[in-house]
């Protein structure tokens, strides 16, 4: 696999908005399918161990995904993304939501608007993410709801103690 | 009410307080001639910033001085990495998903 492929995540907290490009090793009609069909979505949208289960996908301007996020242990965190722009192959655009399980929107954690852009290269397709958050809370609600990154990063953060100890108690 | 960071640095005022107190530590009235607003706003922004820990205060003799945690600060990046970690993850599953699309193609 080409192992040279762009990934560039920034964010700006002034605004609030989060940047993320990334070029894939495939056509463009492929990635497309890949960011709008629901079979394709679950296989890769939630990062393990979490699974993505996509209840609904009516991907059409005024359409909707509605989908949960599954944690190992069976817990399912909802979400909504309300599709508002679709412009086949190049770009689409999202209003994304945090809902309960009878697709109830959750006002407690203000949504964000998502703008994907997907361009393609001689051999590749790079998409173009801009996700503008009303606040920085729902990005902390993202990451709270236990996706495994942040469980890694404890466990570093562990292992970095435990290192610490040890070395201490060397020293002694 | 719970205060975090991030709420610290959604204010306008209170960046720029962060970036001021960032280069050297500050009394409150050296601080508040930086503003166009009252002392007594600059106090209360000075207030959250405490309370979300990014500001600690210091005694000096007869003074006052705020001081920025650069910890907490740093604590920020490590939150957005988390961030960036979850994206990294989801692609490179992608790719994988992708490369298996490619095959099934051909």
């Amino acid at each position: 696999m080409n192992t040279n492929l762009l990934f560039d995540f920034t964010v700006d907290k002034e605004t609030k908005t989060v940047y993320v490009n990334r070029e894939f090793d495939a056509a463009l009609p492929l990635v497309w399918d890949a960011f709008t069909k629901k079979e394709i979505l679950d296989q890769w949208w939630a990062p393990k161990p979490w699974k993505s289960k996509t209840k609904i996908m009516d991907f059409k301007v005024g359409g909707r995904r509605f989908y949960a996020m599954v944690s190992p242990e069976g817990q399912e965190h909802w979400s909504i993304q309300d599709f508002t722009s679709i412009s086949p192959t190049t770009n689409f655009k999202f209003i994304d939501a945090f809902a309960d399980k009878d697709e109830v929107i959750n006002t407690e954690f203000p949504g964000s608007e998502w703008d994907l852009n997907f361009i393609e290269q001689a051999d590749t397709t790079t998409v173009k993410i801009v996700i503008k958050h009303k606040s920085l809370a729902s990005l902390e609600q993202i990451i709270q709801m236990g996706f495994e990154g942040g469980f890694t990063m404890t466990l570093n953060e562990l292992e970095i103690l435990l290192k610490n100890l040890k070395n201490k108690k060397n020293e002694q | 009410m719970r205060r975090d960071v991030f709420q610290a640095i959604a204010d306008p005022t209170r960046r720029a307080i962060i970036a001021l107190i960032a280069l050297q530590a500050m009394t409150p009235n050296a601080l508040a001639e930086h503003f166009h607003t009252s002392r007594q706003a600059v106090s209360k922004h000075i207030k959250i910033l405490t309370e979300c820990e990014l500001v600690k205060q210091e005694q000096q003799g007869r003074e006052i001085y705020y001081q920025l945690e650069i910890k907490k600060m740093k604590e920020i990046d490590k939150w957005l990495e988390q961030f960036r970690k979850i994206w990294e993850k989801r692609f490179n599953q992608l790719d994988q998903v992708l490369s298996t699309m490619k095959k099934q193609k051909k």
